[in-house]
């Protein structure tokens, strides 16, 4: 069990990394993802696997409008999630006209680039038992190819479904955030490709600090069910290394309203165990005590 | 644009477009075909701008846009008409703009009669021979005007006749023969960077606008039939939404504020397509746009570098820096040459001098005067030799071999059928690419192997396929959509046998001159006597680069660098590959290398790359000062006369001649840039003007014009006459067309189909199709359909459609999206069919191909098919396969009541 977990009132003044041991560490890092000047490009997705060597995922057209790649897994570190609406952007008038009663639909195209949280509370990173799973310095969660074992505990334990086995390899993979170009003062390759600065890559307390700005400024915009996704630092996972700007409801991109760290009551179940076992053995104690004539 | 400002390039580059008020997108799909640069189309609406996408399809681009207004693909003159008429009639043009930088003031001669006199057609229609006579077009108080750009060669033959009392014209070929007439020698291209000879004489002015023959006045009357009831009816755009554009865009657009548009072929690829880009050209104009910052006409390029392959050409049609090809008039010289396609006034009065530059850095000290500097050596144009002309040569068997660099016919052209055909018709075929595209495997999986229409043994073509190296396997410069060059280096040698098309054409020189080596024939002498000396590197051989540059820049008898192209002579005294990239290599110094960060210089960035003209980012950028020289505003200014240094100052490098005062006027019998005012912004027109009046340099009239797409499902509206009158159509049996609305039998093909592009494929597919990472994004050929026409011809979402033109059919999963909207046109409700073209037989996403639905009919002044707007029938399910595809289509051209003379009226 990580230090992290045990001490949740010692790591809200840490970052994870000074919680998980690194004396002296560089600012904790993430993505700010601001959906709402996402192109749907998916450059994101193909810098990602071109740098990173991930396989590719396979060709089905899902009809799900310009989605195909469907969702995060081993072999898509990267997702575009395209979503065609019938409610406005803002002000936009989309101009198209349905239902044959002379006036224009509402209707907006989300689209949104997905990625793993890098959660201040990662539950991969509890129970990985082979300690592939780590807390960089950066604050992130790294798989190592050369230990991940396979078993597999982490992909339950991810509240976002985000890390996945690969078929026929058996590990466990998922974004590194770069963690090899972000060694070497390297954006991550995803950030780097964003023609549009959706994704942005950086300090996660001044990623923040814009997100809290560029909000303000949709709001203004008048496009009111914007809102920051994973952002608050006192959510169920403790916030989000790699948080977003949704222009809906989590749900319409696929994503956990409220997600959890799945280890978050392991310790009072082990107390509640160790607890039960003391009672346990206190009643064994007991009945020898009274066969004593 | 050549036409209408005097350079074919973009006036603008895309990092401008973030000091944009409004940027109106059409004919473009930008955030998916160019993503990176609309990041500065973002930039500007993060800024406040207003962002436009006018498309039929409710695309990525319109996601992101504050407006989208859907019309029905092919009627975007009617669209821009309407906004050009809402601007005169609400006076909302900018009056001091106009009347000083454009030619609105001109008064053109009393013979010309307008559309609105012979209901649809201009003045001078030779119907017979499908062409128009310009004469009536011109200025009055001129002899004869010259284009810019554009059909050139109609006035070839009268001066050449006033001038060498010559009356033959021969080796064009014979009447009748398409290859005939001067206005299929494919001149559209021309001057893509030249100026236009006005003839001798002043033009008669009137600066009130009130002459009834002033452009002003024409313009005014020609556009006044687009109301916008007009435009509802025929695009399909409710009234309001138009209005509320022409009110974006007015509002936007004046002395304190710009706007600009963005387009790409999506306005090209039509009947009428060059008449799209001047609509835009003619409403920029009145609302001062252009030479400004936020302004102009940004023209997106498909490749890397095609603007490239237009300035150091790939068509047939052209030499490097907009240099027609000479024609094969009898006994022309280059005096003859010069004379006929040079101008007196603006920089194209000094064409001999970049002709003979060029002759120089091509055959060198074999060039003399005494051999008229080798010009005999050039090649000769004939007639129209574009794409569609000989692919009919080859199925004809006049033409017997082929080269495809970079290019895939058999998928990406239109009538996929006939490149085949006309594929399976060689003696030899070389194609080189980095995978086996269709082009090169049509012969033993094309579908008409599958249909039986060919059979592999009796395909008598010698395919040579020859694998390309990538863009980053080799050094060399990209000319991107904003002119400017930027070099890449070659990270790793190519793989194997991959080989640079530089390479490949110089090494392809070398045999077959070291073949010839010892010829004592004349006509071997222009090959052995050029000069092919490029020092090579590495193992494999490769040619300098960099070492190509140089001589495209050229050098002065001492071997110096030349650093403009001011300095050319024609005397033989310099040499010079492309004189519009003259500069490139200042100092002996790669400039298209450079890349100073933005944050370390002004947003122009001219130490970023290098663009032509002389660097100059924003082209006619005299025009964002007033007639005195000072910003129309501080918020737009970007160069201004400053009267101590008596100097052009700014932040883009002046489009001007730097020193010469605003308040400079020619003197009488001034030629070349003397004959240019300081009022004169744009400097490669022989008036200095901009115009919304082209007198000469197109092929199909002065001002643009709505027809009716070849193949569509609607009668004009504007006029009787439906289509362009001087399109061009061929008549074959592979290539027929469709009866137009009102004809018996158009209603078998109900549709508006339009074809396109998405971001994760490129064109044919040839560098993406074989990609795992990009296949996975888009894995099938599909086509986009609203619920409402899915509900009409049960189609159903993610099963198959089938999509029927008198060509051929083909079939696709179905999308069915309500970013798909059905319009109101003309009273009823039309259907919009979407199919991107990337597909075809090979690779590892494979599906059929859009263009197999297209036809050959083409643009008269540049030869562009028209893909995006025809129409088509759709129904459910797969198609049938083998006989049984040729078997459909038959049955369909047999209800529809096709014939060979369907759709080839005037």
């Amino acid at each position: 069990m990580s230090p992290e977990l045990l001490d949740v009132a010692f790591l809200e003044t840490q970052t994870p990394a000074a919680a998980s041991g690194y004396g002296e560490a560089p600012p904790r890092m993430g993505f700010f993802t601001d959906t709402s000047v996402c192109i749907g490009c998916k450059a994101c997705e193909v810098a990602c696997k071109e740098w990173n060597h991930v396989p590719e995922d396979g060709l089905v057209f899902t009809g799900m409008s310009y989605d195909n790649t469907g969702g995060l897994g081993a072999d898509s570190w990267r997702h575009v999630a395209f979503v065609e609406q019938r409610k406005p952007l803002g002000f936009q008038e989309s101009g198209v006209e349905h239902d044959g009663v002379g006036e224009t639909t509402e209707l907006r195209w989300l689209m949104a680039s997905d990625v793993c949280k890098h959660c201040t509370h990662a539950a991969c990173l509890d129970v990985c038992p082979t300690g592939s799973l780590f807390r960089t310095e950066f604050g992130t969660v790294v798989v190592q190819e050369d230990i991940c074992n396979g078993c597999g505990y982490c992909i339950p334990a991810c509240p976002y479904g985000v890390i996945d086995q690969r078929k026929g390899d058996g590990r466990a993979w998922k974004c590194t955030l770069c963690y090899d170009r972000i060694s070497v003062g390297m954006e991550p390759a995803c950030a780097k490709a964003c023609p549009t600065d959706s994704i942005q890559f950086g300090e996660l307390e001044e990623l923040r600090r814009r997100a809290d700005r560029r909000l303000e400024q949709l709001h203004a915009a008048g496009i009111a069910d914007a809102r920051l996704y994973g952002r608050d630092p006192d959510d169920g996972v403790g916030g989000d290394g790699a948080f977003f700007l949704l222009l809906d409801e989590p749900e319409v991109y696929g994503l956990p309203p409220d997600p959890v760290v799945t280890t978050r009551d392991l310790p009072s179940m082990y107390r509640h165990v160790a607890a039960a076992a003391a009672v346990l053995l206190a009643g064994a104690v007991a009945s020898f005590v009274r066969r004593r004539p | 644009m050549g036409t209408s400002f005097g350079r074919g390039g973009a006036t603008t580059f895309q990092q401008d477009l973030q000091n944009a008020d409004c940027i109106v997108i059409q004919g473009s799909n930008m955030a998916e075909c160019h993503p990176v640069g609309f990041q500065w189309v973002m930039e500007a609406k993060a800024r406040g701008a207003t962002v436009i996408h006018v498309d039929p399809r409710f695309t990525r681009t319109s996601a992101l846009a504050d407006i989208h207004v859907p019309l029905r693909a092919g009627t975007d003159i009617a669209f821009l008409g309407g906004i050009v008429n809402y601007v005169l009639q609400h006076d909302k043009y900018f009056r001091d703009y106009v009347v000083e930088y454009t030619n609105a003031p001109t008064i053109i001669t009393d013979e010309f009669r307008d559309t609105e006199d012979l209901d649809g057609v201009f003045s001078g229609l030779d119907p017979d021979n499908r062409k128009y006579d310009f004469h009536t077009w011109q200025y009055e108080g001129m002899e004869a005007i010259q284009a810019a750009s554009g059909e050139r060669d109609q006035e070839y033959e009268d001066r050449s006749e006033e001038e060498k009392g010559e009356e033959e014209r021969s080796g064009t070929g014979q009447g009748g023969d398409p290859g005939s007439s001067a206005s299929s020698a494919g001149r559209g291209h021309s001057h893509g960077s030249g100026g236009p000879d006005i003839g001798t004489g002043i033009p008669e002015t009137d600066p009130t606008l009130e002459h009834p023959r002033c452009v002003f006045q024409i313009v005014k009357r020609h556009y006044s039939r687009y109301t916008p009831e007009m435009v509802e009816e025929v695009c399909g755009v409710p009234r309001d939404l138009f209005l509320r554009v022409c009110r974006e865009l007015t509002e936007n657009s004046g002395r304190d504020r710009t706007s600009a548009f963005v387009y790409a072929v999506g306005w090209t690829q039509h009947s009428v397509g060059v008449q799209y880009i001047r609509t835009a050209a003619v409403l920029q104009l009145l609302l001062g746009n252009i030479g400004r910052p936020g302004g102009g006409i940004l023209a997106l390029r498909g490749h890397a570098s095609i603007q490239g392959s237009t300035d150091i050409p790939t068509l047939y049609n052209l030499l490097p820096g907009y240099i027609p090809m000479p024609h094969a008039h009898t006994n022309e010289d280059l005096d003859a040459f010069v004379s006929a396609e040079g101008t007196d006034k603006g920089y194209w009065a000094d064409m001999r001098a970049y002709t003979v530059s060029l002759l120089k850095a091509w055959w060198g000290g074999a060039a003399t005067e005494e051999n008229d500097y080798c010009f005999d050596y050039l090649p000769r144009l004939t007639g129209d030799h574009s794409h569609y002309e000989f692919v009919m040569a080859q199925m004809d068997g006049m033409c017997k071999g082929y080269f495809l660099a970079g290019e895939n016919p058999a998928v990406g052209s239109a009538n996929g059928k006939m490149q085949r055909l006309g594929m399976a018709n060689l003696d030899w075929l070389v194609v080189r690419d980095f995978s086996l595209i269709e082009s090169a495997t049509f012969w033993k999986d094309g579908p008409e192997i599958e249909t039986g229409e060919l059979r592999t043994e009796d395909i008598g073509t010698e395919v040579f396929f020859f694998p390309a190296a990538a863009h980053t396997e080799k050094n060399g410069s990209f000319t991107n959509t904003q002119r400017m060059l930027q070099w890449h280096h070659m990270a790793v040698e190519p793989e194997g046998a991959a080989r640079s098309d530089l390479w490949f054409y110089f090494h392809l020189g070398r045999l077959i001159r070291r073949k010839l080596a010892g010829s004592t024939d004349a006509m071997d002498r222009p090959v052995l006597d050029l000069t092919w000396d490029y020092p090579t590197e590495g193992g494999i051989e490769e040619p300098s680069a960099d070492a190509v540059l140089a001589e495209i820049n050229g050098w002065d008898a001492d071997g110096q660098p030349l650093s403009s192209y001011e300095q050319l002579n024609g005397d033989g005294s310099t040499a010079c590959g492309c004189w519009i990239y003259c500069g490139v290599y200042t100092d002996g110094v790669n400039q298209a290398a450079r890349r100073k960060p933005a944050r370390e210089q002004n947003w122009v960035a001219n130490e970023w790359g290098w663009a032509w003209p002389a660097n100059r980012r924003i082209l006619y950028n005299r025009a964002s000062a007033d007639p005195d020289g000072k910003p129309w505003s501080d918020r737009k200014a970007l160069v201004w006369w400053d009267e101590e240094k008596a100097l052009w100052q700014g932040h883009d490098i002046p489009d001007f001649a730097s020193s010469k005062s605003p308040h400079y006027r020619p003197p009488v019998g001034a030629r070349g840039a003397e004959a240019l005012a300081g009022v004169d912004p744009f400097v490669m027109q022989a008036d200095g003007k901009g115009w919304l009046f082209v007198p000469a340099g197109l092929t199909d009239g002065p001002l643009p014009t709505h027809y009716e797409p070849q193949d569509s499902p609607f009668r004009n509206l504007l006029y009787t006459q439906q289509r362009n009158p001087v399109r061009q159509v061929f008549s074959r049996k592979e290539n027929r067309y469709h009866p137009h609305a009102g004809e018996p039998g158009w209603d078998v093909f109900p549709y508006v189909i339009t074809t396109y592009r998405l971001t994760e494929h490129h064109t044919a597919g040839g560098m993406t199709r074989w990609l795992p990472y990009l296949s996975e994004l888009q894995p099938e050929f599909f086509c986009e359909v609203s619920p409402e026409l899915a509900s009409e011809r049960g189609l159903e979402h993610l099963g198959w459609a089938t999509i029927v033109t008198a060509r051929s059919a083909v079939e696709a999963r179905v999308l069915v999206t309500e970013r798909m909207t059905p319009l109101r046109v003309q009273g009823r409700t039309v259907h919009q069919i979407g199919l991107p073209y990337h597909w075809g037989t090979s690779g590892y996403s494979v599906g059929d191909a859009a263009n197999e639905l297209s036809s050959f009919v083409l643009d008269p002044n540049v030869h562009i098919q028209e893909v995006k707007a025809f129409s088509g029938d759709i129904r459910p399910g797969r198609r049938p396969r083998g006989p049984a595809l040729p078997a459909l289509v038959e049955e369909y051209q047999r209800r529809a009541g096709i014939t060979a003379q369907t759709g080839m009226e005037v």
